[in-house]
Order: C-alpha cells, then sequence, then structure tokens
C-alpha cells in the first residue's frame, strides 16, 4: 500500500499544522502505548520512571518525533532515508517490529484528540499509511 | 473469564452512557470503509460507496453504524460473559454473514478514535485502556464461534 502523491500532500499539509505540539504529541503517544500495551514496557526497564510526565517519557517521546519529522521529510523515499535510524533498531534497539503498530496507532489517537477537526477519515487514512510506511522503513535492515 | 477492576468498570460504564450513538455510530463505521477500504466488501447491497463523501452521505451506512454500535450494550450488560453474550451473534457473523474477524479490529480502532476525538484529553490514557481492554474482549467473542 505505497504512497500516492495525495497521501504525501495530505500528510505534509498535517504536519505543518501539528509538528509544533510534535513534543507533546510523542510524549502523550509513548506514555498511552506504555499504558494501554504494557508489553511494551520491557524496552523500557532501563528508565527510572515511566509515569506521565516523567522526563524520560518526554524526552524519548521528542526523539520519537524527531524520527517521524525526518520521515516526513524523506517522503519520497522513506527507505533510504530511515536506514540509519533502521540500523538502529534492528541492531541495537532490537524491537520487535509488531510494536511499531501499538505506537503508530497511540500517535493517530493523541492526533484524534488533540486536533479532531484536521482529522477526518480522508486525512486518516493517509497518515495510516504513512506509518506503515515508515514501519516498514524501519524494519528494513532487520534480516 | 475476563477480570475487571471496578475502575475499568466506571471507566467503560461512563462512556457508554454519555455516547451519542446517533453521532458515533454512523462515524466509526464511515471511518472504517475509508481508511480500510477493503471492508466495503460486505456492503455491496449498501448503495453507493464510491467517494468518501457519498460513504458519509450513505443513510444505509449510517443506520447500520448505530446498530453495531447498540451491538456493544449486551456486552455491556454482561461484562463477566461476554464470550456467551456473544456465541450467537459471532456464528450470525461467521455462518451469514461472512465477516473477516480482523475486521472486527479495524472497526474497533476506528471507534477508539472516533470516541478520542470526542472525549478530547479526557480520553486519558488510563480511559484508553479500559476501552481497548473491552473491545479487544468485544472482537474476540464476535470471532470465537468461527470454524
Amino acid at each position: 500500500m505505497s504512497l500516492t502523491d495525495k497521501d504525501k500532500a495530505t500528510v505534509k499539509a498535517l504536519w505543518s499544522k501539528i509538528s509544533k505540539s510534535a513534543d507533546a504529541i510523542g510524549a502523550d503517544a509513548l506514555f498511552r502505548m506504555l499504558t494501554v500495551y504494557p508489553q511494551s514496557k520491557i524496552y523500557f526497564s532501563h528508565w527510572p520512571d515511566l509515569s506521565a510526565g516523567s522526563s524520560s517519557v518526554k524526552a524519548h517521546g521528542k526523539k520519537v518525533m524527531g524520527g517521524i519529522g525526518l520521515a516526513v521529510s524523506k517522503i519520497d523515499d522513506l527507505t533510504k532515508g530511515l536506514l540509519d535510524l533502521s540500523e538502529q533498531h534492528a541492531f541495537q534497539l532490537r524491537v520487535d517490529p509488531a510494536n511499531f503498530k501499538l505506537l503508530s496507532h497511540c500517535i493517530l489517537v493523541v492526533i484524534g484528540t488533540m486536533f479532531p477537526q484536521d482529522f477526518p477519515p480522508e486525512v486518516h487514512v493517509c497518515v495510516d499509511k504513512f506509518l506503515a510506511n515508515v514501519a516498514l522503513a524501519l524494519s528494513e535492515r532487520y534480516r | 473469564m475476563v477480570e475487571w477492576t471496578d475502575q475499568e468498570r466506571a471507566i467503560i460504564n461512563g462512556i457508554f452512557s454519555n455516547l451519542d450513538y446517533d453521532d458515533i455510530g454512523p462515524k466509526a463505521l464511515c471511518r472504517c470503509l475509508i481508511v480500510y477500504p477493503w471492508t466495503q466488501r460486505y456492503f455491496g447491497a449498501f448503495g453507493s460507496l464510491h467517494n468518501a463523501e457519498a460513504i458519509k452521505n450513505n443513510q444505509r451506512i449510517a443506520d447500520h453504524g448505530i446498530t453495531v454500535l447498540h451491538g456493544m450494550d449486551r456486552a455491556l450488560k454482561n461484562m463477566d460473559n461476554i464470550k456467551a453474550t456473544y456465541a450467537e451473534l459471532s456464528v450470525l457473523h461467521s455462518e451469514k454473514l461472512h465477516v473477516d474477524p480482523d475486521n472486527f479490529k479495524l472497526l474497533s480502532d476506528c471507534l477508539t478514535i472516533v470516541v478520542a476525538a470526542k472525549m478530547g484529553a479526557a480520553f486519558t490514557a488510563d480511559v484508553q485502556a479500559a476501552f481497548q481492554k473491552f473491545l479487544t474482549v468485544v472482537v474476540s467473542a464476535l470471532g470465537r464461534q468461527y470454524h
């Protein structure tokens, strides 16, 4: 399900509206994932504090959204654009790719709560496809 | 059997008692048909679905969205035995409607996002967790009788 020109334009337009809230979106989405899918906490056993508003969650949420912003800028070739990140996830972090779907869903929920007017179904479908393609690009180097 | 905390029961009942079924039901089903277009396969007899506008204006789809959402009332009233409560509906979806059970999850994800958009900041992580746990149990029960 590759991205059409319309998908890319829609994602870029939405990103321009929401990117100034990227840090907040990232922290909220990450915390939701840890709460709604507790199995995801295994990747963060080294954090002293997994509660809402913790500095670890905030910092990491910001980092994740930085990656999403990078993906938006490399939307025409996600596999190439996210190669370094894929290497990192594949060889160092070794996050099971199933978790990308969980975080993607939480990102969509947060966009829905924070920007309901900007997130009708026609936009949702493009963002869902985009995040799925980001997940695919992140999985590129796994095996 | 699924264990529910008092907090989870309160959250789930709270969401549904404040829900405008006539608004949320159609929105959730429309979103599913637009975001996951292959789910339109079950609605061939419902009239025009050829673009997002047509889907959103389709009264039969809207009515069906309300019906589906009210279908969850049964689970609400029988939270301690959702599996048995949906046995008959599961058979119906399998034998008569021939719905791929993977599609139940797609609709439940869309419902989550529609409810989240309605509730805004009140849809906290804990609320999301309880709501999704409920939907997961419903989805599982609906798929239970497939063979």
